[in-house]
């Protein structure tokens, strides 16, 4: 008897438990509701430039993990000042961030290529316009073992020549005439990131990488990092951040683009010297949530103080002048 | 008995008897290599993380600066879908395999049912965030919420709760219920009171094995939105959420050193979540044993 009443105060449990939830559902949806109209109630504030006091309301941003670090800067020193304002951030990767984006799930999208074509047509079908801000520079850097003596540049024919999917070379005598018959192991972010979408563009002609036994994907850029530093004869690439994080077991390649080769820095990323690898990251706003004031608020703090936040993260400011380009294209 | 066959009768005692050692020696290694690459593990995250292990880490928001940085949202997220969890789990979970051990006619269509839960349980995850998303997140219209994610791992921790629990339930001697029946108990009278008590150890081991597999798991709630930075708590079910593996992932991924023993930091919290977790499995084991 006295175990049956235990079993059954249990079940009663349990039911109350799932009572409780249903209820918190409710009041859920009421919350959420209440949410987005005091959200739509605070539209006096939409022409400020300063960030009102009384902002509230959710901001969701999805997207490239490249481009992450950067927006959750904005996210945590925007919240700092509008407690109300609540920012949220993913990292579904560019083209997952797209998707939600084009379904009018999220206000922001974290880019680190442009939309492409038929991303740009499902946002036109669903009727969602935006707007493109550029927000930062990443230089990806092309990296080899820290012992490596033989290479003292290398011109993007040769990068191409190494990691083209139309290569034959094999070993690292094949790219340049004096260098060691050591076999040439390969580093390389994953198919899906954007940071092999640029690098596919600016260096391999959009002919897509190799895929053979000597070169090794990852979508973890420590991985890459950890693959070229136990390689003597390895080269990788990956965003400036990893190689600056890890200098003292890589050592950088300067890249000739045409007219000398350049080092990766600061300096080289910003003034666009170091070409063809210095990338521009993105922010996709939806135009219909810049009406939102919080919304509106936060990407014009996001564009007016992300160049502080940039080289904290790891990124490389855009120079002023850019900074208030982008800005004048924010409506409202 | 001649010599010959002593001889040859000593040799076949002498091979077993290797064959025998060295069995038990290959079991004893087999034993010792998860064990030491367990230990590997925990010691080398514990060095790597134990100075990060302060306050900081349960009080504070994500950031950027690894020095302010902790994952109060996701362990609060991490809790919330267990609290959502656990009854749905329990109810679905047991009233399912009550039926099918209890209720339900053997025949080819439980049969078929029973087939179908089996491997249901050894699908990927990643397939259960696949349908989340499509059901829950799209289908329902829930969004990417908390609900959402707590429905998908519902989902994902169903088959394993069932197969379990039917497997302590079937563990019960059959005189118990018989003797019931023969005091003029009904069906439920049975199950409830004579059945359930005896099974119900079983059953919560299976309940809360299956939940710490659930608050390991990553894949599915990056599938349905679980998001990577959250710097609120979440107020509602309806909420945007984050949990404990997503903001460990994220600290791992990042370039900078101090990230990385963060999330050795955030990796010791959810180990001992588990081990508070599996501890609890086995003092209620103990506790329904005793009143048994």
């Amino acid at each position: 008897m006295l175990r049956g009443k235990g079993l059954q105060s249990m079940l009663m449990l349990v039911m109350v438990m799932t009572l409780v939830l249903v209820a918190a559902c409710g009041n859920g949806k009421e919350n959420n509701a209440n949410g987005t109209n005091t959200g739509a109630a605070g539209g006096t504030n939409a022409t400020n430039e300063e960030p009102a006091a009384n902002l509230s309301g959710e901001i969701k941003a999805d997207g490239s993990s490249t481009v992450f670090p950067l927006t959750e800067a904005a996210a945590e020193e925007f919240g700092n000042e509008n407690k109300d304002v609540r920012v949220s951030v993913g990292t579904s990767g560019t083209g997952g961030g797209f998707k939600q984006f084009c379904a009018g799930e999220i206000a922001i999208s974290n880019a680190s290529r442009t939309i492409k074509d038929e991303e740009a047509a499902k946002c036109k079908e669903a009727g969602i316009e935006y707007t493109e801000l550029s927000v930062a520079y990443d230089g990806l850097s092309v990296v080899v073992h820290k012992d490596n003596d033989f290479i003292d540049h290398l011109t993007v024919e040769e990068l191409n020549k190494i990691f083209s999917s139309e290569s034959t070379a094999k070993t690292w005598a094949d790219i340049r005439a004096g260098w060691p018959a050591e076999e040439i192991k390969m580093f390389s972010p994953g198919a899906d990131s954007g940071t092999y979408d640029y690098f596919n563009e600016a260096i391999l002609d959009k002919k897509g990488i190799r895929n053979d036994s000597s070169i090794s994907f990852s979508e973890d850029d420590n991985t890459l990092v950890q693959g070229v530093a136990g390689n003597k004869f390895g080269i990788g690439y990956f965003g400036f951040a990893y190689y600056e994080e890890n200098t003292d077991k890589l050592k950088v390649v300067p890249v000739d683009g045409g007219s000398g080769a350049v080092e990766p820095t600061l300096d080289s990323i910003k003034d666009g010297s170091y070409a063809p690898l210095s990338r521009p990251l993105f922010i996709y706003v939806s135009n219909k949530e810049l009406e939102r004031p919080e919304v509106n608020a936060f990407v014009k703090y996001y564009i007016e103080n992300i160049g502080d936040m940039a080289k904290e993260v790891g990124y490389v400011p855009m120079p002023d002048e850019k900074y208030t380009e982008e800005a004048a294209k924010i409506q409202g | 008995m001649s010599l010959l066959e002593e001889d040859t009768g000593r040799k076949q005692i002498a091979q077993r008897r290797r064959i025998d050692f060295i069995l038990h020696i290959l079991f004893v290694v087999s034993t010792a290599i998860g064990v030491v690459a367990l230990m590997a593990l925990i010691i080398d995250i514990v060095l790597d993380g134990f100075m990060r292990f302060a306050p900081d880490l349960f009080t504070n928001y994500p950031s950027r600066r690894a020095s302010q940085a902790g994952m109060k949202s996701a362990i609060v997220g991490s809790l919330y879908m267990l609290l959502i969890m656990a009854p749905l789990s329990f109810i679905l979970g047991v009233g399912a395999a009550i039926f099918l051990e209890e209720y339900a006619k053997k025949n080819r269509l439980t049969r078929l049912i029973q087939l179908n839960i089996s491997t249901l349980a050894g699908v990927p995850s990643i397939v259960y965030g696949i349908l989340g998303l499509t059901l829950f997140v799209r289908g329902l219209a829930l969004e990417r919420s908390l609900l959402s994610g707590a429905l998908t791992m519902t989902l994902l921790v169903l088959p394993i709760i069932i197969v379990a629990a039917q497997e302590a339930i079937r563990a019960v001697p059959k005189a118990r219920r018989d003797a019931s029946f023969a005091l003029g108990a009904t069906k439920w009278q049975t199950v409830s009171r004579s059945v359930m008590p005896s099974a119900l150890p079983g059953v919560m081991t299976g309940v809360i094995l299956a939940l710490s597999r659930a608050i390991g798991e990553t894949a599915p709630l990056v599938m349905i939105g679980g998001l990577t930075y959250v710097a609120f708590l979440p107020e509602s079910i309806m909420d945007s959420f984050t949990v404990m593996p997503i903001q460990i992932y994220n600290w791992i991924s990042r370039p900078n050193e101090a990230f990385h023993e963060l999330a050795a930091a955030g990796i010791i919290v959810l180990l001992i979540m588990l081990l508070l977790m599996n501890f609890a499995a086995i003092l209620l084991r103990n506790k329904y044993q005793k009143n048994v």
